[in-house]
This record gives C-alpha cells, sequence and structure tokens, in this order.
C-alpha cells in the first residue's frame, strides 16, 4: 500500500512535468523532458560513463567517509570524556562544523594538488565534525544509572564503555553518523563540479560537463542518479539499524 | 534525650561477627541552595545471612544508604566494612536493586538477566542460560524472554530487575522497594520466592520498604529510619516463626506498634524538638 502511494505519487509529478513540457510552458532548453533525461541515462549506462562515475564516486566517498569514521569517533570519545579535549576540539568542532566543506577546496589543492588526496581531504572535514559533535554528545547524554547499575554488577573500565555507554549512546551516534554520511555526500559533489582531476571521473564531473555543454539532460540525469544512490545507501544501511533501535528503544512507530 | 541516644547506639552493637557493618555515615549532599544531610551518623550492623528491612518516610536516606553500602557513593565520614574490609568500590559480592529498575533498553528481557551472569567467571554460555531461565520463570516471565525492555508494564520490570539481581547469586542483596508497583498476589509469591532463596543460600539481605506490614513479614529485624537529618532512629527484632503470612495477626500486630512508633518520631522531628 505505502509503495503504490510513494510510486502513485512519482509517477503524477513525473507526468506533470512531461506535461509542462509538451505544452511549451517550460522551454526544452531550460527544462527538459523526463523522456529526454529517461534517453540519456539510457545512453549513458549503454557506453558505461555512468557506471564508471558511480563507481569512482562511492569509492571516494566510502574511503572519506571510513577516515572520517576512524578520526571522527575517537575523537568524540575523548571530546565526551575529557575536558580537555572538550575545550579545544570540541570547540573547533562546532566552530568548523558550521563552515560549508567547499571552503577547504582551495586549501585541499594547495596542500595536495589535483589528487585523490585532496578529495578526500574536503570529504573528511566535511563528515568529520558532526560526528565528533554526535558522538561525544550521545556518549554525554547517557543516563548514569545504567553507568550504576552495570558497576554493581562487576563491570568495569572498557567493558563497561563497550557494553554499556556504547549501546546506550548508539542512538545518538546513529543520527551522527547519518548526518555524517548526507555531509559526505555534499563534500564530495561540490569537490569533484570544482576541482578536475585525471584519476577518476565522477558523478559530479559528469554533472560539471553536462553544465559546460549545456545538456540539462545530462546535468538532470546524474542529479536523478545522486537521489538515488544515497536512497539506496540509506535503505541498505542506516534504516536498518534505525529499525532495530525503534523496536528496541520503543520510539517512533 | 541522652539516654535514649546510647540504648539505640548498643542495641545496634551485635554480637555475632557482622557480615556488613556500617559505622557512622555521615553523607551530605551540596545543591546550589543549601546543604542536605541525607544521613547522620548512621551505624548499622548485619549478620551473616540475616534479613534486614529499612523502613522510613521518603526522603529520610534508605536509598542513599543502600548507595553508600553498594560503593556507588563515598560517606563524607565514616565507612563501610564488608567481611571486615573497607569498601571503596562497587563489587559483584553485593548487588543492588534499583528503586527504578534501571534496566538496559538496548537489551531483551533475557540479555538484561545475562548481563551480570556474563561478568562471572566459571559459567559457560549453556550453564548462563539455564539460570536466566530459572529465575525468569521464579518471576513468571519466561515467555517474555525475547521482549523489549519498553514492552513491559512496571510492575514486569520489577520483575525482570529482581531476575536479573539474583541470578549471578550475590552473597549480599541490596532491595530498594523492589515489589513497590506489584500487585498483591505476585507480591506475595514473590515474598515466598525470596524467602526461600534467602534460606537456602544464607544470604545477607538489606530491603527498603514503606511498607511496614511487609517489613515485618519479610525481616528478622526491622530498623526505623526518620528523616531531615537522615538517622537510624530504633530497631524491632522480629522473632515469629517462618514463613509469615503477610494478613496474619502477629504480623499485624507487630507491624501497628512500629507504624506508632514511627509516628510519634516523625511528630516530634515535625514539633523541630530534635535535629
Ligand atoms: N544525588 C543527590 N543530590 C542531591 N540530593 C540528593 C541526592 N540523592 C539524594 N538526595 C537527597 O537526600 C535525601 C535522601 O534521599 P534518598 O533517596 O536516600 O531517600 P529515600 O529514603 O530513599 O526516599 P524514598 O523512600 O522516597 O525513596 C533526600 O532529601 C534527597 O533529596
Ligand atoms: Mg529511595
Amino acid at each position: 500500500m505505502r509503495t503504490v502511494r510513494a510510486l502513485a505519487f512519482f509517477l503524477l509529478g513525473l507526468m506533470v512535468w512531461e506535461g509542462l513540457v509538451l505544452t511549451g510552458f517550460w522551454s526544452h532548453v531550460l527544462l527538459p523532458s523526463p523522456l529526454d533525461v529517461a534517453r540519456y541515462l539510457g545512453r549513458a549506462v549503454a557506453d558505461g560513463s555512468l557506471a564508471a562515475a558511480v563507481l569512482v564516486t562511492i569509492r571516494r566517498l566510502l574511503l572519506g567517509y571510513a577516515v572520517g569514521l576512524c578520526l571522527g569517533l575517537p575523537l568524540g570519545l575523548l571530546v565526551a570524556r575529557f575536558r580537555l579535549f572538550a575545550d579545544t576540539i570540541g570547540v573547533m568542532a562546532l566552530g568548523l562544523q558550521t563552515l560549508p566543506s567547499v571552503c577547504w577546496i582551495p586549501l585541499a589543492l594547495l596542500w595536495f594538488g589535483q589528487t585523490e588526496g585532496a578529495m578526500t581531504f574536503v570529504v573528511v572535514m566535511g563528515t568529520i565534525w558532526s560526528i565528533i559533535l554526535a558522538t561525544s554528545h550521545g556518549l554525554r547524554s547517557v543516563p548514569p544509572i545504567y553507568v550504576r547499575a552495570a558497576r554493581t554488577m562487576g563491570s568495569r573500565g572498557l567493558h563497561t564503555a563497550v557494553f554499556v555507554t556504547l549501546p546506550a549512546a548508539l542512538p545518538f551516534i546513529t543520527t551522527g553518523m547519518k548526518q555524517g554520511w548526507a555531509f559526505a555526500w555534499r563534500s564530495l559533489m561540490a569537490a569533484e563540479i570544482y576541482v578536475t582531476i585525471l584519476t577518476g571521473f565522477g558523478l559530479g564531473h559528469l554533472l560539471h560537463y553536462g553544465r559546460e555543454l549545456h545538456a540539462m539532460d545530462q546535468v538532470l540525469g546524474v542529479m536523478l542518479v545522486i537521489v538515488l544512490v544515497g536512497l539506496c545507501v540509506d535503505k541498505a544501511l542506516f534504516s536498518r539499524v534505525e529499525r532495530f533501535l525503534h523496536r528496541r528503544w520503543g520510539t517512533g512507530t | 534525650m541522652p539516654t535514649e541516644e546510647t540504648s539505640v547506639q548498643e542495641a545496634l552493637e551485635n554480637i555475632q561477627p557482622s557480615k556488613i557493618s556500617v559505622r557512622g555515615v555521615t553523607k551530605s549532599f551540596r545543591s546550589s541552595r543549601r546543604r542536605l544531610v541525607a544521613l547522620d551518623d548512621v551505624s548499622l550492623d548485619l549478620a551473616e545471612g540475616e534479613f534486614v528491612v529499612l523502613v522510613g518516610p521518603s526522603g529520610c536516606g534508605k536509598s542513599t544508604l543502600l548507595n553508600v553500602i553498594a560503593g556507588l557513593e563515598r560517606p563524607d565520614t565514616g565507612e563501610v566494612l564488608v567481611d571486615g574490609t573497607a569498601v571503596g568500590n562497587p563489587g559483584r559480592d553485593r548487588m543492588l536493586m534499583f528503586q527504578d529498575a534501571a534496566l538496559f533498553p538496548w537489551l531483551d528481557v533475557e540479555g538484561n538477566v545475562l548481563f551480570g551472569l556474563r561478568l562471572k567467571p566459571n559459567l559457560d554460555r549453556k550453564a548462563r542460560r539455564e539460570v536466566a531461565t530459572f529465575y525468569l520463570r521464579m518471576v513468571g516471565l519466561e515467555e517474555f524472554r525475547r521482549a523489549a525492555i519498553h514492552e513491559l508494564s512496571g510492575g514486569m520490570k520489577q520483575r525482570v530487575a529482581l531476575a536479573r539481581s539474583l541470578a549471578p547469586n550475590p552473597r549480599v542483596l541490596l532491595m530498594d522497594e523492589p515489589f513497590g508497583a506489584l500487585d498483591a498476589m505476585t507480591r506475595e509469591q514473590l515474598y515466598r520466592d525470596l524467602q526461600e532463596i534467602w534460606q537456602a543460600r544464607r544470604k545477607t539481605i538489606l530491603f527498603v520498604t514503606h511498607n511496614v506490614r511487609e517489613a515485618v513479614c519479610l525481616g528478622d529485624r526491622v530498623v526505623l529510619m526518620t528523616p531531615r537529618p537522615g538517622r537510624v532512629r530504633e530497631q524491632f527484632p522480629v522473632h515469629l516463626p517462618r514463613p509469615r503470612d503477610i494478613s496474619g495477626i502477629d504480623v499485624a500486630r507487630l507491624a501497628s506498634q512500629i507504624t506508632a512508633t514511627l509516628g510519634r518520631h516523625l511528630e516530634r522531628v515535625a514539633d523541630g524538638g530534635e535535629s
């Protein structure tokens, strides 16, 4: 039922769009019709350029996100645990979180040149701060009663951290990771659109060249792919974890 | 009233070697506005295998005393000895069952009961499972083993918490109003089970309740506390034969006597004559 409803919504949207273009309400040049976009996507799939770009982008994304997590989670833990880190890294994270990651591109180019390193750097800078903040906030919001209960049962130090504090903070951390993922995506698209490098031709580049050639069907097609990939990852990864959390904690529906 | 004070102190000295010995414990909490003396020079001894019940009005420091004995809270002055050695940190030998069940929402019912068992050495997977099942059956929640914590009622949560505290078989049980949210029938069943376990395994139990009848039904000794500042006022040995019936006439008689004494103490506190 819900799938039917969602499908109906999108079909209706496409029909309205097609109709608007057909009647000439919107010029072809400003907005291509859904069929144009579909034709572009068909061509891009057939010549393999789309799959190659998706692969390149996903690889960069995963690398940058993984680095962001590997640095962000432990740093978040330190920020939650020690005043020293809260007053330094914590404040820095709070400040830099508001900085759009596009702003890092000039520095990244200066430091790394037109390399994969620059791409990764921008993605990491885009994602790490929100992961740090969500992790430390989550860990600090764990009700002390859980730790006390665990301690009377003989839990200590590392055991308490892994089996009590961490699972208790999981809802917050998951939210942070999801947000971090969204930021990683945005950062990478910005980086790919602004930085041309030879080691890989990603979705952002495809979008950029679509603009250069004024091929709006290409631009829209790539946008669609970006949205679909994001949706797939969300369904495959995060929504499973979230469903589990909701079931256990009894939050949501 | 100095004479009464000393007689209370004398009565509190235990001739048997004590399992738990609370010596002159004072604990106060500082809030931004005022300082609150939760425990004022509290001394209390529990013999090995003794079942002591603590009664007193809300806010007289019962939970605080339990926390101090468990090692979760450090006293300002005084000390707590268990088997003759001072306690600093919480230990598996003293299990505290919290007033609000404090179950872990990320684990299911069985996972909660298994948590303490996993921390016990010399128990394999199968044995842990069996022990958990035994206690879940005892509290009547065997078919809820896979349920999430938020799916349980208040009374069911308390029963899971009871199973969780009993499962690792601690020598000392500190129980903070464990049966508050239960109906009379379930409660009476659990009184029987608790007494059975206590007698069979020779546990030392310190049990907090508001219900004086419950105190007389369960305890070898009922200790009366009064608030502001929290003090041990008086104590009543209970010599009635076990198993006791909570609605029996002897229990009722002693309970009303204790209630009357408590009332007198509270009046005096209200008049400001003491403290
Ligand atoms: N962490 C704390 N910070 C400040 N004050 C506290 C704290 N814990 C307890 N108190 C105060 O100490 C006093 C004793 O509290 P405690 O919880 O021990 O009472 P209690 O006898 O268990 O009451 P109840 O029967 O309602 O559970 C109360 O007045 C309470 O306000
Ligand atoms: Mg209490």
